[in-house]
């Protein structure tokens, strides 16, 4: 048999036993976006027994991003004489009136970066003021920090962040928080917890007691988590195991972590969906607050609010599933999306919209 | 509500903001720009509409064939080509998609004022060198130069008109349940190649564009196969996915493709993940889908894979009676899903 015969087959048997251990109604939810997006892709809730479901959680980056951080940016954007620099799925995501690819066609200079550091080339290449958009989990933080860090050692005069990075644990325990949502089980997230560390769980799990499995991306290894959840239930277990210990460690990346802590502190945070979180997100600590780009163009993040059509938090949430918003499919779709969750290929509505619908 | 529902209120443009200005998602060769031509820009003809939406057109009671296309590229030379071999490749492969041979073309240059006259040189070499390949001639043309604020580089558009050679042409609207799909050869090499040269991606491997004439292979295709062929697509912006969804729309069928039968090279797939995006979503320059009677197959398949560009083909599926419009993936694990027209530009995600 070849490996992708014998994955296939692997995927197969396990659905069958996911199938007789889970025996009462489960509800899991992944907080990963390339889970959501490879679970619609591969199909593979038809696999599973009905009475599993399987929710999308905050684990797309561009969706959590709050509405007045969206606003921000474009306010950015629309200065004279600066370079905004972002990733790309932020392009298209909707702040109130605008999205960043608008204002580029209207002439704003937007580009879209691949990694943060060459937000720092281009300001070293030019005379404009460069910001970039520094949004993201754990797993982007430690390149948004390591930017930074090259700007004040390049002595850059004219780089700035949009900090915006979120932390993940502090936004788990308010989902566990969250009255609208109950949950029997989290499928841990394979980017972020390679950064973090499975060691990162134990204290959520313990506080919740509910089965956290950290699982990679390959179909096997995602219905290998769910197994294991499974299982954890049946035995009346709360535990952290990890699946995907080819690429996550028990302590995480130390040096990742590092460059996180040198330039980032925590601190509270806006999330789309779950409002704002103790310590869910990062600012500039002191010796690095000269990068800031709203203390540097004097912006004060607008309160902006989500579309009023727009599911996108409960869906974050898990509260609702992307195929129960009312906007979804009509007045919301990914070339005309009312709320971020539609936009990226790590949103939940994307993923359903794209495989599903 | 049903998706069919959906997607036709879709259509009558109930989504809540539209947009009053172009972006680049509009020439991403997915819905935004489907859309942007049936409710804009179908208007300047008399004569088109929805349905004429082919890669070329029949004229002189359907003797001759013509088609336009405007080139613009960056970086304007890249591995396995650049913005000359590109404009006449990608005008004779449209008008070949139609059973036709182009013989004469037209050739409109705009150039930015400060354009090194040596790359302008090897552009146009390279050019001349694609159509005598075909036995295209170059009979008209036109320059103008602008500003450097008004444009980067070179914008190239090429107009072709050729004499056609499959009866009946082959059509968007002619697949038909039954039919087999068959792919020429691996997917998303020039998107990537380009993507790869812009962003500065340090991929192992080097990726070389497919960039190709795809003449002498619809030739070979229409020798054996005839009649039989009813589809020719060839497979450039919004990729497969936006060949197989506009065929199956036009011809109100459904197509059902074998994931893990479809050829993708290894350095492709690791960079679509990395990315973000997929292979199926990604342009390609050399590279057909044709559709046609299942018992054909056989022989058209040994005729592209004895071609130096049809190498690698491969039946990757189906044409069924199911809802008109709905292209859907078998994956490898057996479950299905939906297989949509792009949105628009592709973006590589955060992560």
């Amino acid at each position: 048999m070849s490996k992708r015969e014998e994955a296939i087959a692997e995927s197969h048997r396990l659905a069958v036993e996911i199938s007789e251990v889970c025996d009462r109604p489960t509800i899991l939810m992944e907080v990963c976006g390339t889970h959501a997006h490879q679970f619609a892709r591969y199909g593979l809730a038809q696999l599973l027994p009905d009475h599993l479901q399987l929710l999308s959680g905050p684990g797309c980056p561009v969706c959590v991003t709050s509405a007045s951080e969206i606003d921000a940016a474009l306010m950015l954007a629309r200065l004279s004489d600066v370079t905004v620099a972002t990733f790309g799925d932020m392009m298209r995501v909707p702040g109130s009136d605008s999205t960043l690819s608008r204002e580029k066609a209207r002439g704003a200079d937007v580009r879209v970066v691949a990694s943060p550091i060459e937000a720092v080339a281009l300001a070293e290449r030019t005379e404009h003021q460069v910001i970039l958009i520094g949004i993201g989990f754990e797993t982007t933080t430690p390149g948004v920090a390591v930017a930074v860090r090259e700007a004040k050692r390049r002595g850059l005069s004219n780089f700035t962040l949009l900090c915006a990075g979120k932390r993940l644990i502090p936004a788990l325990d308010a989902l566990m928080a969250a009255e609208d949502v109950s949950l029997d089980g989290l499928l841990g997230p394979g980017h972020v917890s390679t950064i973090i560390g499975a060691g990162a769980y134990r204290e959520f799990v313990m506080r919740h007691r509910v089965p956290c499995v950290i699982a990679g991306f390959e179909p096997v290894q995602m219905l290998r988590a769910v197994l294991a959840l499974t299982r954890q239930l049946r035995d009346g277990r709360a535990e952290v195991q990890n699946v995907y210990r080819g690429a996550v460690g028990e302590e995480g990346n130390t040096k990742a972590l590092a460059a996180i802590d040198e330039v980032f502190e925590p601190a509270d945070a806006e999330w789309r969906g779950l409002g704002v979180i103790q310590a869910g997100g990062l600012r500039l600590r002191e010796r690095y607050t000269q990068f800031d780009a709203l203390t540097r163009f004097e912006i004060d993040p607008p309160d902006s609010r989500e579309h009023a059509e727009c599911c996108c938090g409960e869906v974050l949430r898990g509260a609702t599933r992307p195929q129960e918003c009312c906007a979804f499919g009509i007045a919301c779709i990914p070339e005309n999306p009312l709320g971020p969750c539609m936009v990226s290929s790590e949103g939940a509505c994307a993923a359903a919209y794209r495989y599903e619908a | 509500m049903p998706s069919n529902v959906r997607r036709w209120l879709k259509g009558i443009g109930v989504a809540g903001k539209r947009d009053d200005i172009i972006t680049l998602g509009h020439g991403g060769g997915g819905r935004l720009m489907h859309d942007l031509i049936v409710d804009e820009l179908l208007v300047v003809s008399d004569v088109m509409t929805e349905e004429d939406l082919e890669d070329a057109a029949l004229i002189d009671d359907d003797r001759l064939v013509i088609s336009t296309d405007g080139f613009t590229v960056q970086p304007l030379f890249f591995p396995g080509g650049d913005i000359g071999k590109l404009a006449a490749c990608g005008t004779i492969n449209d008008v070949a998609m139609r059973g036709a041979r182009v013989r004469w073309m037209s050739v409109a240059m705009i150039i930015t004022e400060g354009f090194a006259l040596d790359d302008l040189r090897r552009i146009i070499r390279s050019m001349r060198a694609a159509c005598e390949a075909d036995g295209v001639h170059v009979v008209t043309g036109d320059t103008k130069v602008v500003e450097r604020s008004a444009a980067d580089g070179i914008f190239i558009t090429t107009t072709g008109v050729g004499e056609r050679f499959a009866e009946p042409a082959p059509s968007a609207t002619s697949a038909r349940p039954g039919d087999r799909v068959v792919v020429s050869g691996t997917l998303g090499d020039h998107g990537i190649c380009v993507l790869a040269a812009r962003e500065e991606l340090s991929l192992r491997q080097a990726i070389e564009s497919d960039c190709a004439s795809l003449l002498s292979l619809t030739e070979a295709i229409i020798d054996v196969g005839g009649d039989a062929v009813h589809c020719l697509r060839d497979m450039t912006r919004g990729g497969m996915s936006a060949a197989l969804n506009e065929i199956a729309l036009a011809s109100e069928v459904s197509i059902e493709i074998e994931e893990g039968t479809i050829p993708v090279r290894g350095e492709v797939q690791g960079a679509c993940e990395l990315l973000g995006m997929s292979p199926l979503e990604i342009a390609n320059e050399g590279k057909l889908v044709a559709i046609c009677a299942p018992e054909v197959t056989d022989r058209l398949l040994e005729a592209l894979r004895s071609h130096p560009h049809g190498a690698e083909a491969t039946i990757v599926g189906e044409v069924g009676d199911g809802p008109a419009g709905r292209v859907i993936a078998r994956t490898p694990l057996g479950t299905t899903r939906l297989v949509d027209l792009p949105a628009g530009e592709l973006l590589p995600r955060i992560c």
